[in-house]
């Protein structure tokens, strides 16, 4: 699995577009740092962004790395290699190669700008960490519906729309809900709603940990008596990481069963 | 050997693949003939397990290749159409393979042989069809494995490099392995076969030697043999 | 004009002999504070040398002057009141006084004034106190550069550091307040300012005004309070110059507002309060030239409120510019900077040319259902503030800046 690894990682690591994803997060880091001076409310600005482009980014390098390496895949499927080394070890050679530009990119401007000396570092960690898991998640989601789809064109529609789904329609329908059920009490609906997507469950995890909780009022008190027990950090973990393990396992099951 | 026991395959509603049965010899040219979509490919990708059946078995050396992996270190394969990663070049993915398979190679004679020195270091996207062909075929024979499997070998190929194909094929012939090839080049395949196979619309229509082809269909040139089963066939 | 020269020295002489001075030291003749206030007699001066005093309920009832001198320290051992003043014209200064927490059902003070004019305390530093200073029914009172600190968590058993209550005409000036409930408290006080002090870290409210009317204050820093200044049941205060910062959590803000009249709160700077100023029913407020930077919610109003003006304020960087829960009746903002604003300004004579709105439909949407502040920081979120803002649909429709400023107030 490493060699296919290191194959993909490296593929990619010549490829265009991993610099210009990276270049864009550089600029981004610079533009933020050294024209606001500030390092919180960078993080801030950075997590609206991360929250946004990271997923989206995923979602689209997903679905354009498994169409475009059809046949680095067909390569490897004749060679005596196990088909989930094969998946596996692209899927985490693209997750990593993302996650690395993202670090990379922001932790540049970050380090020049002297983040150790300062106490977002911990901040910047956590926006780093849930960063990853997005990638790690939307390249996921992004296979499967490539595996699903032969058609490049309708593959690249499903996973816009999955991405569009999470990023904002999701939202949209709890808002809605919300708006509706206002006459009942909603804190754990809330709660458990936020859970359920990956987007949702970050954009929390980090307000909490960056000091904008305060402005959450008496639900974000609750949300914050949540997550800020061990057990409530475990389980929003958990749910991420299982957004990341069920895609990969189907994308394993899909990949047993399709034909090249 | 091979053995493959009623094999099914559709994809989506089209069946590919309708109960083939069908024992390959050890050692020996093997050709599997037939029309255009006639399953050639599918049959070639079953047994490289690419293509999953959707019924039916597959042995090699009495093995079934069902979710295995391994079986694969022993055979060579040359694809139909020489698609490779755009961004390597050449070198870079002929050291690739070598990486993956972690088997003694004869890469460098072989490169010399069909004179792909100059283009190491090209990518593989700015390569002709030739080119890519050779490639291709030093890929699939740099490796010392008792199977060969050759989806279309001759595609695109100069006649000096066709001679030297067909040469390498015999070389390996003489080694005593087994070597599968399709082709549509009637006269490569009557010039190198031990045995061929026939196959119509999923279904094995003729197995054994060309001389028997050639006595069943009454003719005496193979291409002229093959024509005649279509036209009575209407395909 | 000679001889009136010769009258006035005599009168002058002759108080100088009648103010005596009396020292108070270890070793001295006069050991403790309460006998020399016992020896002494009405305007003598009693000069505490240093060193530590362990006294309690020292009564003042004549007056008197006492100034520590090289720092002496009265250590009450919490076992009561220290100093409690019941005379006219009584001036303590240059004291320490500690450990004055004796219970919690007895409001010990370190210095209490009670029912006495005229009294200036200036210079002390009360350390584990209960209460800081005290002042009951006293009139005419200066409390100056003092030094309150305290390590209060909770609310119900702690105490204010400067306490005023039915007093008037009392100036507290540049004190320090820390660790206490509230760091400066006034009920039923007129016609009396605050200014120049430092409050922080206080476990309720910085500045606490309550039922007091005609006060002002002034030049204040509030920070890291509970919150920052309560100003509530009260009339015609004004408010300038003032510091409200770091008020954050989740019920924090910088300037409470509650049933408040004729108000003028001009040049104050709100930065990072998670609310600056949370308004509860005022009526005829100025809000005139303030900063209000990085809060969450720079304005929250509900309740009734009639005829506030918001003019010339700078509104920069906030979450949420102004949140409304109640229908505001004839409120106006005119002429504000936000940084928010968008507009253009053709004719360039700083104005834009487009009305500003400052409630966004998310902050509307959150009042309604407070859950939905969860979407905080959400895409959709931002795509409905901004469908929102090129056609206002949702949000109130008079309540808008029709001449925002282009560049900020400097």
């Amino acid at each position: 699995m490493f060699k296919i690894l290191k194959y993909s990682f490296f593929d990619l690591m010549r490829s265009r577009w991993s610099y210009v994803y990276f270049l864009f997060y550089l600029l981004l880091g610079f533009v933020l740092l050294f024209l606001n001076n500030d390092v919180s409310k960078a993080i801030i600005t950075l997590l609206n962004i991360i929250i946004v482009i990271v997923p989206l980014i995923g979602t689209i390098f997903g679905i354009m790395y498994y169409y475009n390496s059809r046949e680095f895949t067909e390569l490897l499927l004749a060679q005596p290699l196990k088909r989930t080394t094969i998946f596996l070890g692209q899927y985490i050679g693209l997750s990593v190669s993302l996650s690395l530009s993202l670090l990379l990119g922001l932790g540049i401007p970050f380090l020049v700008y002297g983040l150790f000396e300062s106490s977002e570092i911990w901040n910047f960690a956590s926006l780093i960490i849930v960063g990853v898991f997005l990638t790690f998640i939307f390249v996921a989601l992004a296979m499967n519906i490539a595996l699903s789809n032969e058609n490049r064109i309708k593959g690249f529609g499903y996973a816009i729309l999955v991405w569009l789904f999470m990023a904002v329609i999701y939202d949209g329908l709890f808002l809605i809900s919300l708006m509706l059920f206002n006459d009942y009490p909603l804190d754990k609906f809330s709660l458990i709603i936020s859970m359920f997507n990956p987007i949702d469950l970050s954009r929390i995890l980090i307000l909490l940990k960056l000091d904008i909780s305060a402005l959450l009022g008496y639900t974000g008190a609750l949300f914050n008596k949540f997550f800020g027990t061990n057990w409530g950090m475990f389980i929003s973990f958990f749910v991420l990481s299982c957004w990341i393990v069920i895609p990969a396992w189907i994308i394993v099951y899909k990949s047993m069963r399709k034909d090249f | 050997m091979i053995e493959i026991t009623n094999l099914y395959k559709n994809f989506a509603k089209v069946e590919v693949l309708k109960g083939i049965n069908l024992e390959i010899k050890k050692g020996g040219i093997f050709a599997i003939l037939g029309p255009n979509g006639s399953g050639k490919t599918t049959l070639i990708k079953s047994i490289l397990g690419m293509v999953i059946p959707r019924s039916g078995e597959i042995f090699i050396n009495s093995t079934n290749i069902h979710n295995k992996w391994d079986y694969r270190k022993n055979i060579n394969y040359l694809p139909q159409i020489a698609n490779f990663p755009n961004n390597l070049s050449v070198i870079e993915l002929i050291d690739m393979i070598k990486n993956l398979r972690e088997k003694p190679t004869n890469d460098i004679e072989l490169i010399e042989l069909f004179a792909l020195k100059p283009f190491l270091d090209k990518k593989l996207r700015n390569l002709s069809g030739g080119t890519r062909q050779k490639v291709n075929i030093v890929l699939a024979f740099m490796f010392d494995s008792e199977m060969l499997i050759l989806d279309e070998p001759t595609t695109g190929l100069d006649p000096v490099s066709l001679i030297k194909l067909k040469k390498m094929i015999q070389l390996e012939k003489e080694k005593g392995k087994t070597i599968i090839i399709t082709s549509h080049i009637m006269s490569f395949v009557e010039e190198i076969a031990d045995e061929v196979v026939f196959l119509l619309d999923g279904n094995i229509y003729f197995k054994g030697t060309i001389a028997q082809l050639k006595s069943q269909t009454q003719q005496t040139n193979l291409e002229l043999a093959i024509a005649g089963i279509l036209t009575e066939n209407n395909v | 004009m000679i001889r009136t020269f010769i009258l006035l020295f005599l009168i002058t002489f002759s108080i100088q002999i009648i103010a005596q001075q009396i020292e108070v030291c270890p070793t001295c003749k006069i050991k403790s504070i309460k006998e020399a206030v016992k020896k002494a007699k009405k305007g003598d001066r009693i000069v505490i040398k240093s060193g530590t005093y362990f006294e309690t309920g020292i009564i003042i009832d004549k007056s008197l002057k006492l100034s520590g001198i090289g720092n002496p320290i009265i250590d009450g051992k919490n076992k009561g009141e220290v100093i409690t003043i019941v005379a006219d014209s009584v001036e303590v200064s240059g004291l320490t006084i500690i450990n004055v927490i004796s219970s919690f059902t007895q409001d010990d003070a370190a210095i209490k004034v009670k029912k006495a004019n005229h009294f200036s305390i200036h210079d002390n530093t009360l350390k584990n106190v209960f209460f800081g200073i005290t002042v009951q029914k006293s009139h005419h009172g200066l409390i100056e550069n003092n030094t309150i600190a305290s390590n209060a968590t909770q609310e119900y058993n702690s105490g204010d550091g400067i306490h005023l209550w039915y007093s008037s005409d009392i100036e507290v000036i540049s004190n320090k307040v820390s660790g206490l409930r509230d760091g400066i408290y006034l009920e039923f006080v007129s016609n009396s300012s605050v200014s120049k002090n430092y409050s922080s870290k206080n476990v309720r409210y910085g500045l606490h005004f309550m039922f007091s009317n005609n006060d002002k204050y002034t030049d204040n820093t509030f920070k890291n309070n509970g919150a920052g200044v309560a100003v509530m049941f009260s009339k015609k205060i004004k408010m300038f110059r003032n510091t409200f910062a770091k008020n954050w959590g989740s019920s924090s803000y910088g300037l409470l507002l509650k049933e408040i009249y004729d108000a003028e709160i001009e040049h104050n700077f709100f930065d990072q309060n998670t609310i600056g100023i949370n308004v509860e029913g005022s009526t005829r407020i100025d809000y005139k030239n303030n900063d209000f930077i990085n809060n969450g919610w720079a304005v929250k109003i509900s309740g009734a409120c009639y005829e506030n003006k918001f003019n010339r304020n700078n509104f920069i960087s906030n979450a949420f510019d102004i949140s409304c829960q109640s229908k505001l009746n004839s409120n106006m903002f005119d002429q504000n900077y936000w940084s928010e604003y968008t507009g253009y300004d053709l004719d360039k004579n700083g104005i834009g040319d487009v009305p500003f709105r400052p409630v966004k439909l998310f902050s509307y949407i959150a009042d309604q259902t407070p859950e939905a502040i969860v979407l905080l920081r959400s895409l959709f979120v931002d795509i409905i503030n901004f469908s929102e803002k090129v056609s206002p649909v949702f949000t109130p429709d008079n309540l808008m800046d029709k001449n925002p400023l282009m560049k900020k107030i400097k």
